[in-house]
C-alpha cells in the first residue's frame, strides 16, 4: 500500500511543465515581432515626419526621431492647407464627412435591421428570392454602378424639384446629385446587401420560439421587432455600426463622383491636398493631413476591437 | 360537456409535404388532452395550428364555438407555454407577464391585478423582479405557465418540454402540471414523445402517426386495448411482444404453442386460418402460482436477467422470438434457468396481419 503511494508521488502529477524559451514559442513570436515591426514601420515614419520642420525633413533621414518637434504641421494640415480656392484646412472636409456619415449610418443600419428581421422572422413568398437578390448586389464591382447612379440622382433631383415647385413656385433647384445628401442615399443603398446579410443571420440565430411567443401575447411586426428583437441585438448592431463608420469614413470613389468641392469629404479634400503638383511638397503637413483622416476609423478600432470580434462571431455562429 | 376546441378536416402541408392529413378531433371543456407520438409525426405541428402559428392550408378549428381559423393567435383565447419556455430575455418575471397584457391595452391597475393573481397560483412572487437568467428550470417553467396564465385564456397549449433536463426535474415539472390542471381546470393540450408523461397526465391521449391521429382514448383504453399494431407497439415500456401466427380452433397457433382464446373479447370475429400477430405485454405473463389459472402454460429459458430494482426484465424466446417478461424485482431468477409462464387470452391483442388493426 505504502510502496504504491511513494511510485504515484515520484511520477508525473500536476499541470505538465512548459518551457518559455521553445523552438516553437520562439518561431511563433519571432514571427509576430517581425511582422509587427513590418507593419508600424510606416505609421512611426509617418508620426515621426509630421512633427518636424521642412529643412529637417529635407536632410533625409526619414527613420531619425525629430531633433526640433513641431506641432506646425499639424495646426497647418488642419486649418490652413490650401485646396483649390479654399485655404480652411481639412477641418472642412471633416465636418462635411460627419454630416454625410451621421445620417449614412443611421439609415442604413435602421433600413438593414428591419430588413434583416422581416427576412428572417416574417417570410413572406418569395423572401428567399429577394434575399438571394439582394446578397447578389454584395458581389457586383460596384464601379459597374456609378454612371447610371450619377443619372438616377440627376433625374430624381429634378423630379423632387418640380415638385417642390408646385407649391413654391419660386423654389431654387433641389439637387441631390452633388449634394451630401445625395451621397448619403448612395452609402445607404451600398451598405444594403451586407448589413442586411449580417442582420438576418443574427436574428435568424434568435430561438424562433421567442418570435412565437411574443405573437401569442399579441405583438405585431414592429412590437416585436422595437421590444423584444432590438433590446436582444446590441452587439450586432454595434458590429454593423463600426463596419458602417469605417467604411463611410474610408470612401474616396463615392464622394469624389457625387459631390462637389463644397461639400467634399475628408478623404477627397486629404488626397487635393497631398497631390497638389503646385509649389512645394510639405511632407509634414501631407503626413499630418493623412493621420487626421485616418484618425476617426483607428479611434473605432481602438475603442471597439473586442466588441468588433465579438459581434463578427456571434454572427456567424448560425446561418 | 360543451367542445373546448374543435378540428375539423385540417390539412396542412409545407410544399408537396403533406404533414397533417383530413385531422378531426375534438377536446372537451377543461380536459387534459395529451398528443403523443415520435417525431415527425406532426403532433407539434398540429399545436401550431391550434395556435395559429402557422397557416392551414384546409380545414377549421374552433376554440369555444368560434371559428378562429383565420384569427390572429393573440386572438384566439389562446396561451402557449413553449419548449424552451422562451422567456424574453431582457425582461423581468413581471415584464414578462404583462407584456401580452400591455399589447392588449389592458388597464394598469388590471395588470398589476392578474400579475399578482397568476404569481401567487404559480408561487412566483418572490421572482417578480428577477431576470429570466436567474431562474432555475423549474421556476422558468412556472413563469412560462405565468404568462399564459394571465391571458385568463380557454385553451392552454403546451409544447414538449425540453428532453435535456434531467429525469428528476421532469418528474418534478410533471407534477407540477398535474396539480394546475386540477386546480385551474383550464382545457389543456400538451405534445409529448415521452409515453409516461402522456399516461400520468392525460384524461385522454391522441396517439399520433404520419399526420394522423392513429388512436384517441383514455390512457387505460389505449394500454389495454390498443386499436392497431403501432400504438401496441408504442405504448409501454419494454414494448410489447408480437408473434406472428394463425387462428385454429379459436386457438392463437404457432408452432406448437396453442394459446386458446375462448376470454379474448374479439372486435370482430375471428376466422378459421386467419394470419394475425398476436401481442403480449411484459408485465402480463404470469409466473409462479398464478399460473395455474392461466389459459395457456409453456416453459421459458432465461437468456438476458436486467433488475431494474422494481422490476426484473427477462429476455427469452418463445415461439422462435425474443421475447421479454417483467417479473417483480424480488423475484428470483438467474440467467440460464428454466421458467415455467403462463398467457391469460383476456390480456393479449390479436391484430390482421395485413391491416395491422385490432380483431
Amino acid at each position: 500500500m505504502t510502496d504504491a503511494s511513494v511510485s504515484t508521488l515520484k511520477g508525473p502529477s500536476g499541470p505538465k511543465p512548459r518551457r518559455v524559451f521553445s523552438s516553437t514559442n520562439i518561431m511563433i513570436y519571432g514571427t509576430l515581432l517581425v511582422v509587427c515591426l513590418y507593419y508600424l514601420l510606416p505609421l512611426y515614419v509617418m508620426i515621426v515626419t509630421s512633427l518636424k520642420g521642412m529643412p529637417e525633413i529635407r536632410m533625409g533621414n526619414i527613420f531619425s526621431p525629430p531633433v526640433e518637434v513641431t506641432y506646425e504641421p499639424w495646426v497647418k494640415a488642419w486649418a490652413e492647407a490650401c485646396t483649390g480656392i479654399n485655404c480652411d484646412g481639412l477641418s472642412r472636409g471633416f465636418w462635411n464627412s460627419v454630416w454625410i456619415l451621421v445620417p449614412s449610418v443611421f439609415l442604413s443600419i435602421a433600413i438593414a435591421s428591419v430588413n434583416g428581421y422581416a427576412l428572417a422572422n416574417w417570410k413572406f413568398k418569395g423572401s428567399e428570392v429577394f434575399f438571394t437578390i439582394l446578397i447578389f448586389g454584395a458581389f457586383i464591382p460596384y464601379q459597374v454602378m456609378i454612371y447610371p447612379i450619377v443619372i438616377l440622382l440627376r433625374e430624381s433631383g429634378d423630379g423632387i424639384t418640380n415638385i417642390i415647385r408646385l407649391f413654391d413656385s419660386d423654389a431654387s433647384k433641389f439637387r441631390l446629385m452633388g449634394s451630401v445628401w445625395g451621397l448619403v442615399i448612395v452609402h445607404t443603398i451600398f451598405g444594403m446587401p451586407i448589413l442586411t446579410l449580417l442582420f438576418r443571420n443574427y436574428f435568424t440565430s434568435v430561438p424562433e420560439e421567442l418570435f412565437k411567443a411574443a405573437r401569442v401575447d399579441g405583438a405585431g411586426f414592429w412590437g416585436i421587432y422595437f421590444q423584444i428583437m432590438l433590446p436582444m441585438s446590441l452587439p450586432i448592431f454595434v458590429v454593423a455600426m463600426i463596419l458602417q463608420v469605417t467604411g463611410i469614413w474610408n470612401d474616396f470613389l463615392f464622394g469624389v463622383i457625387y459631390t462637389k468641392p463644397d461639400t467634399y469629404p475628408m478623404t477627397v479634400q486629404l488626397n487635393n491636398i497631398v497631390n497638389s503638383v503646385q509649389g512645394v511638397k510639405e511632407y509634414n503637413v501631407n503626413m499630418a493631413a493623412t493621420l487626421l483622416t485616418g484618425l476617426v476609423p483607428l479611434v473605432i478600432y481602438f475603442a471597439s476591437g473586442k466588441l468588433f470580434v465579438r459581434g463578427i462571431a456571434a454572427g456567424a455562429v448560425k446561418g | 360537456m360543451a367542445n373546448s376546441v374543435e378540428i375539423k378536416n385540417l390539412d396542412l402541408s409545407f410544399g408537396s409535404i403533406e404533414v397533417l392529413k383530413d385531422l378531426n378531433l375534438d377536446i372537451a371543456e377543461g380536459e387534459f388532452l395529451v398528443l403523443l407520438g415520435s417525431s415527425g409525426c406532426g403532433k407539434s405541428t398540429l399545436l401550431n395550428c391550434i395556435a395559429g402559428l402557422l397557416e392551414v392550408t384546409d380545414g377549421q378549428i374552433f376554440i369555444k364555438g368560434k371559428n378562429v381559423t383565420w384569427a390572429e393567435p393573440s386572438d384566439r383565447g389562446i396561451g402557449m407555454v413553449f419548449q424552451s419556455y422562451a422567456l424574453y430575455p431582457q425582461m423581468t418575471v413581471k415584464g414578462n407577464l404583462s407584456f401580452g397584457l400591455k399589447n392588449a391595452k389592458v388597464p394598469k391597475a388590471e395588470i398589476e391585478e392578474r400579475v399578482a393573481r397568476a404569481a401567487e397560483i404559480l408561487q412566483i412572487e418572490p421572482l417578480l423582479s428577477r431576470k429570466p437568467s436567474a431562474l432555475s428550470g423549474g421556476q422558468r417553467q412556472r413563469v412560462a405557465i405565468g404568462r399564459a396564465l394571465v391571458r385568463d385564456v380557454e385553451v392552454l397549449l403546451f409544447d414538449e418540454p425540453p428532453s435535456n433536463l434531467d429525469a428528476k426535474l421532469r418528474l418534478y415539472l410533471r407534477v407540477e402540471i398535474k396539480r394546475l390542471h386540477q386546480q385551474l381546470k383550464n382545457t389543456m393540450i400538451y405534445v409529448t414523445h415521452d409515453q409516461i408523461e402522456a399516461m400520468t397526465l392525460a384524461d385522454r391521449i391522441a396517439i399520433m402517426r404520419d399526420g394522423k391521429i392513429m388512436q384517441l382514448g383514455s390512457p387505460a383504453e389505449i394500454y389495454d386495448f390498443p386499436m392497431n399494431k403501432y400504438v401496441a407497439d408504442f405504448i409501454g415500456s419494454p414494448s410489447m411482444n408480437f408473434s406472428q401466427g394463425e387462428i385454429k380452433d379459436n386457438c392463437f397457433t404457432v408452432g406448437d404453442h396453442k394459446i386458446p382464446l375462448k376470454n379474448y373479447s374479439a372486435k370482430t370475429k375471428l376466422n378459421e386460418g386467419q394470419s394475425v400477430w398476436i401481442g403480449i405485454r411484459p408485465e402480463h405473463v404470469v409466473v409462479s402460482e398464478a399460473i395455474e389459472k392461466a389459459d395457456y402454460k409453456s416453459t421459458v429459458t432465461a437468456d438476458i436477467v436486467e433488475p431494474m430494482g422494481a422490476d426484473t426484465l427477462v429476455w427469452t424466446e418463445f415461439a422462435g422470438q425474443p421475447f421479454r417478461i417483467r417479473l417483480d424485482g424480488k423475484f428470483p431468477i438467474a440467467s440460464g434457468q428454466e421458467l415455467p409462464i403462463g398467457i391469460n387470452a383476456s390480456t393479449v391483442s390479436l391484430f390482421d396481419l395485413q391491416s395491422e388493426e385490432r380483431l
